[in-house]
């Protein structure tokens, strides 16, 4: 057996090592880190507008993703009752934890698209919950402010080939363009994830076999996230809609 | 103390690749596989295995950080003390899982999110800590390396064999995720191969063919590494254990 001075004195002697080297390693990739987690979330927002970007978002490269941020999005954040607060960006919202507090509290990051021909798109983040753990996505909508451009999802632990196929199967995604979160009377219906097939595709879309869970989620998450944003455009909206 | 008993025996030159060392290289892909033979490293064969690029990614990062960690602890074997020899090897499998999270964060951080929970599985993978304990612990440096780097091969060789059955009977595509792009094989439209729902051609003797939703589940894998086994041992029957 070793003598106790020995076993301490090695532990001593690896934990200073150990962290040393990874601490060197971490700060040393510290910075790069940042900018591929900020371009990883932006490519995120983009791709919901991906059909009406010039270049697909998998093909452009990471400056060109901050470029689009820097000359075409408008980074707004709202409050709950529909206020744009000052000198925030839409970036700087953390979902994740908008999402733990009361509702009437929370930051809402909203990104307006101001694409070549003059027309705006308005890209909202949702957040909510699938089957394992939280699932959440970007949706974006047309000047009209009812109509889907696209939409892109994400999730932290569904299971692959199931639940994840919201990520994993572009398929998926593609059906929201062209739905409709208003009906024809002006009354709000988010999209429905509808399992077995959607039977109205202007306000449906289908589900995922196997994931019913995960589809659900998706369906309420919408619903609920979606309307967050109502107070806002209703300001937006033009005043002459409103009916004496 | 321990580094009095520093190995003293004198330095037989040991060939870089004599046949013990390619032996220490082929023994674990098959006669004595970390899956199949030792019924080791099960649970992420089981969790990973659905798609074939992340089971890819995973093996090559057992491969490297059991490779390394053999040598590391070869290296200090004599003076590792063999009361907490056990946390020693921990903290040099976890030393080494860190920096492969961290060179992914920094090379393809679409990857790493992608892999993240997994990467740190690799940390408590059973075949990586079974290796310094079994090996490394008594062998010299570059035997140890390389018995690590074979035990490596063969558990990324079942690996990716589990994920290309779970990955195309499950999903009908291969390297979904990948870089390379994904490779759709069979499935109801026009974008793959082998179109199920085509009025003519291959496809149509398809027609009845769906994705079994059974290979996306964990316990697909349970099921096919069981009948790799069965396999294996009935034709090599040396391999069946005797009791």
């Amino acid at each position: 057996m070793e003598r106790t001075g020995y076993i301490v004195l090695f532990t001593l002697a690896m934990t200073v090592l150990v962290a040393l080297t990874l601490s060197f390693l971490f700060y040393g990739t510290k910075d790069q880190v940042a900018i591929n987690e900020d371009v990883f979330n932006k490519r995120a927002v983009l791709s919901a507008i991906n059909s009406h970007l010039d270049t697909k978002v998998d093909d452009l490269n990471d400056e060109e993703v901050l470029g689009i941020f820097d000359k075409q999005i408008e980074q707004v954040v709202l409050d709950m009752d529909g206020d744009v607060l000052d000198g925030v960006k839409a970036e700087k919202v953390d979902m994740a934890k908008e999402k733990k507090k009361p509702e009437a509290d929370r930051q809402l990051p909203l990104y307006v698209y101001n694409a070549d021909g003059g027309n705006k798109f308005y890209i909202l983040s949702v957040r909510g919950n699938g089957l394992w753990d939280e699932i959440w996505g970007n949706i974006a909508l047309e000047q009209d402010l009812s109509t889907v451009v696209g939409a892109s999802f994400d999730h932290k632990g569904e299971t692959p080939g199931l639940g994840a196929e919201i990520k994993d199967n572009p398929a998926f995604a593609r059906q929201f363009k062209g739905t409709k979160i208003f009906d024809d009377n002006g009354n709000y219906t988010s999209i429905n994830v509808r399992k077995g097939g959607a039977k109205d595709r202007t306000h449906e879309v289908d589900g995922i076999s196997g994931a019913t869970v995960t589809a659900d989620g998706v369906g309420e998450m919408l619903y609920r996230g979606i309307k967050y944003y109502q107070p806002y455009f209703n300001k937006i909206k033009s005043p002459s809609k409103i009916r004496g | 103390m321990a580094e009095v008993k520093t190995a003293t025996t004198t330095a037989v030159k040991e060939p870089l690749f004599g046949k013990k060392e390619r032996k220490l290289i082929t023994d674990p892909l098959y006669d004595n596989n970390p899956i199949t033979i030792q019924v080791l490293g099960i649970c992420s064969a089981l969790a990973v295995t659905s798609l074939v690029w992340p089971s890819l990614v995973i093996s090559v990062a057992v491969v490297f950080v059991c490779g390394f960690a053999s040598l590391f602890t070869s290296l200090l074997r004599n003076r590792i003390p063999k009361s907490i020899r056990m946390i020693v090897q921990l903290v040099i499998i976890a030393t080494l899982v860190t920096v492969v999270e961290l060179t992914l964060k920094y090379l393809s951080y679409p990857v790493y999110k992608q892999l993240s929970v997994y990467i740190g599985l690799i940390i408590t993978n059973c075949i990586v800590m079974g290796r310094l304990e079994a090996f490394a612990m008594a062998n010299r440096p570059w035997r140890s390396f390389l018995d690590g780097i074979g035990n490596g091969l063969g558990y990324g060789a079942i690996l990716l064999l589990v994920a290309l059955f779970r990955e195309l009977f499950g999903k009908g595509s291969l390297f979904a995720g990948s870089p390379l792009g994904e490779w759709k094989i069979i499935g109801p439209n026009a974008d793959y191969t082998i179109n199920t729902l085509a009025e003519s051609g291959i496809g149509t003797w398809f027609s009845w063919y769906s994705n079994n939703n059974l290979m996306v589940l964990p316990a697909a894998a349970m099921f096919l590494i069981g009948i790799f086994i069965w396999i294996q041992r009935s034709w090599t029957p040396k391999l069946v254990d005797v009791s």
